[in-house]
């Protein structure tokens, strides 16, 4: 086996070094958005890009989202590869019209003589204290939309792996990426490259119940799985990272091994995607269930502002490891 | 360890005795192995074993009849250690204490080895009523305990629940099971000498129950649909031209091929109807029906018939109907068939309006092919044509999706050379 030499690496670099490496080897990529040139990004993603580049391909935008993104499908639909990032998803609000009425639809009422190859970075998620109007997770709304394709890179492998791929996606690929995670840290192969955007994926085996999450929510259920260990429940952590299409045939061969799920969700419960995961279970592996499915979600309060009002309108480990105790019962399993 | 039960081999089996065990304790088996002979009513069938593991015990002794779901054997994984002499059961992973609001680390409060299962864990607080037999209201119970239950023969009314709310789960279903395993033996009369059995007669009653069953329950629509045949019966005669004797094909082949082929695309015909509800197979697995000789018929499973090759498909018929005389049929060839396919052609008669084998959902008739007037182009002609029928279960399906069955069928057919 050769070993690659690892570099340790945040996930804010890891995002940067994707868009670096799509730059370079395709001169139709280009980034735009709010700050992302003189300033580096509001998250300090593209901070040097300018530099490198110029001008020309890492272009600071006007705040009109409505405005850039529809300029970022039409020089899609014009043979060029953008990337836009958009700063919170609850900004990408102002755009939903050009999201949906034009990326998500053209291609289908053209025919299929336009691709809309294009990209929309967005951060998403709490955490920061950065209050009700930057902090929310609205994958959900945008997870209703066909045609669109959603990916919740939560990994730093995720974060520098899904770019490629979703740039030579001829549909509009959506990727979120959670505020807390910007400082994750881990070890990289240096010639760590493109992973599918296809599949779901197992962060976790366990026998005695999946804990389903996605983006900021997967620390939370690793975490969980760490503290029912200990108790002596092994909890599979499943990793959704496409939000749409869902990969239902991991999440019910995990179900079906483990006969029971928690699915761990930022976004709001009602008409939630852990709402859409879990009508799945119900539809395709009825009979393999021992419990009901839980879902653990924020609170349906707009997002505080004070720290600990925040955390506790957040999903918790504690919360899923109650949720799995009342689960599991009196008995364990076996 | 784990229980390896009297299998069900056919809805209409309620009962088994056991002729030969093929194992005995201490040895190890892998899921396929062949371990035991079974007298059905109908036939004496090899019986698989679905599990890995080693042979603890050889609970029923050769000669004795049991329900299904009895257990046979009990075994335990390759590795574990044998299970004490009293039969304690595997001990469970720690209970979970009793949820506390919130955080302190789980201090697993090391509570004392699980005591004998009819003790039971003491639950927290709604003290779960032990669901007595009687009551009105609907016993709590998870989709996956009821099917346990269903599979190893548990009477849920006994079982005590321990899950969310005192809900029946699949951990309180299998306690149950290994404590009550003497029960069905205790039921047993003193072993009787294998019996001399007229196995016409129950052969006979046997097949009387099912079908009977199948025409009480299920409400059959059918259909029909007269196929040319004159594509296939030459590409026959050419590709038999070019096989050594043996390897010559039939036109039964030809027909099972197009039914498992069609079935593929069809997969709302091709499975069963079970608690009110359609479960696809996981494969296609088409029943053969196979007359036997003295009378009375079985319908084995021809696995995934939908990836046989023409040559693999004559091949699996002849080994099925050849020990389907003799006696020698699989467990799993029993109980795994999606959809039945039964060819009266060689008998001579035009069609066969058939009755479906539950809990299957349908059945395709095949008559003779033979030469018979066509139209086609204006002009009337003389081709081998034959008629398929279908007879299909109006619950799970209508007659709209079943005449797209039989019309895939001929379209298959029609392009002998891709089966």
């Amino acid at each position: 086996m050769s070993v690659a030499p690892a570099k340790t690496i945040t996930y804010r670099e890891a995002m940067r070094e994707a868009i670096r490496e799509a730059m370079l080897a395709d001169e139709r990529v280009f980034l735009m958005g709010e700050d992302v040139g003189a300033y580096g990004g509001c998250f300090g993603v593209s901070k040097g890009l300018l530099d490198e580049f110029g001008p020309e391909r890492i272009r600071d935008t006007p705040l009109s989202e409505s405005a850039f993104v529809g300029a970022g499908i039409g020089a899609a639909m014009g043979g060029m590869r953008p990337i836009v990032e958009v700063m919170t998803v609850n900004f990408c609000l102002l755009a939903l019209d050009q999201i949906m009425n034009n990326a998500a639809t053209i291609t289908h009422m053209s025919g299929g003589q336009f691709a809309i190859p294009l990209v929309i970075r967005m951060a998403t998620g709490a955490g920061r204290q950065v209050a009700a109007q930057h902090s929310h997770s609205l994958e959900g709304w945008l997870a209703h939309i066909p045609g669109l394709k959603l990916l919740a890179p939560a990994t730093i492998a995720d974060a520098r792996g899904m770019l490629a791929p979703a740039l030579a996606d001829p549909n509009p690929v959506l990727i979120f990426e959670h505020g807390s995670l910007y400082n994750l840290e881990s070890e990289l192969p240096a010639d760590a490259g493109a992973v599918d955007i296809e599949r779901a994926a197992i962060r976790r085996p366990g026998s005695d119940v999946t804990l389903i999450a996605y983006g900021g929510t997967v620390p939370v259920a690793l975490a969980a799985a760490d503290e029912l260990a200990a108790a002596g429940v092994e909890a599979e952590v499943l990793d959704l990272r496409v939000l749409r299409p869902l990969d239902d045939a991991t999440i019910i061969a995990s179900v079906a091994r483990t006969h029971r799920a928690v699915v761990i969700d930022e976004g709001w419960r009602s008409g939630s995607l852990a709402a859409e995961v879990s009508a799945r279970i119900m539809e395709q592996a009825f009979y393999e269930l021992d419990a009901p499915v839980a879902r653990v979600c924020s609170a349906e309060v707009p997002m505080p502002y004070p720290h600990h009002l925040e955390q506790a309108a957040l999903p918790q480990p504690a919360t899923v490891v109650g949720e799995v105790r009342s689960m599991v019962g009196a008995a364990g399993d076996e | 360890m784990s229980d390896f039960v009297m299998p069900s081999l056919g809805a209409d089996m309620e009962a088994g005795t056991l002729l030969d065990w093929y194992v005995k304790p201490g040895d190890t088996v892998k899921r396929g192995d062949i371990v035991a002979l079974v007298d059905t009513s109908k036939a004496e069938i090899e019986v698989e074993i679905f599990e890995d593991g080693v042979i603890d015990e050889l609970v029923v002794p050769v000669g004795v009849r049991v329900p299904v779901g009895a257990v046979l054997a009990t075994l335990h994984p390759v590795g574990a250690k044998v299970a004490a002499a009293v039969g304690a059961p595997v001990e469970p992973a720690p209970p979970i204490p009793a949820p506390a609001p919130r955080a302190p680390p789980i201090a697993a409060p090391a509570p004392p080895p699980p005591s004998p299962p009819s003790a039971g864990p003491a639950p927290p607080a709604p003290a779960p009523v032990p669901a007595a037999a009687g009551t009105n209201h609907r016993l709590r119970v998870s989709p996956l305990a009821r099917r346990v239950a269903e599979q190893l023969g548990v009477d849920l009314a006994t079982v005590t629940g321990t899950g969310p709310n005192g809900a029946i789960t699949r951990a309180d279903v299998e306690r149950v099971s290994t404590v009550a395993v003497p029960a069905p033996q205790a039921a047993v009369a003193p072993p009787p000498p294998p019996e001399p059995v007229d196995r016409q007669a129950a052969m006979r009653a046997a097949i009387g129950a099912l079908m009977a069953r199948s025409k009480r329950e299920i409400p059959h629509y059918y259909l029909q649909l007269e196929i040319d045949m004159s594509r296939a019966i030459e590409w026959l005669h050419e590709t038999n031209l070019e096989r050594p004797v043996n390897d010559r094909l039939l036109p039964s082949a030809l027909l099972l091929s197009a039914v498992a082929r069609a079935a593929v695309e069809m997969p709302e015909m091709n499975g069963f109807w079970i608690d009110d509800a359609f479960r696809p197979g996981s494969g296609v697995h088409l029943g053969v029906a196979i007359s036997l000789r003295g009378g009375g018929l079985v319908a084995p499973a021809l696995h995934d018939a939908d990836r046989k090759s023409l040559a693999e498909i004559m091949a699996g018929v002849r080994d099925l109907v050849q020990r389907a005389r003799a006696g020698r049929l699989r467990s799993s060839e029993m109980s795994d068939p999606t959809l039945t396919v039964t060819n009266l052609g060689e008998h001579g008669v035009d069609l066969v309006h058939g009755v479906i084998y539950p809990p299957q959902v349908a059945l395709v008739g095949f008559g003779a092919v033979r030469e018979r007037p066509w139209t086609a182009d204006g002009m009337l002609g003389v081709r081998p044509t034959v008629t398929a029928t279908l007879a299909a279960d109006h619950r799970a399906s209508d007659g709209h999706t079943g005449s797209r069955l039989l019309t895939l069928i001929d379209r298959q057919l029609q392009k002998p050379e891709t089966l």
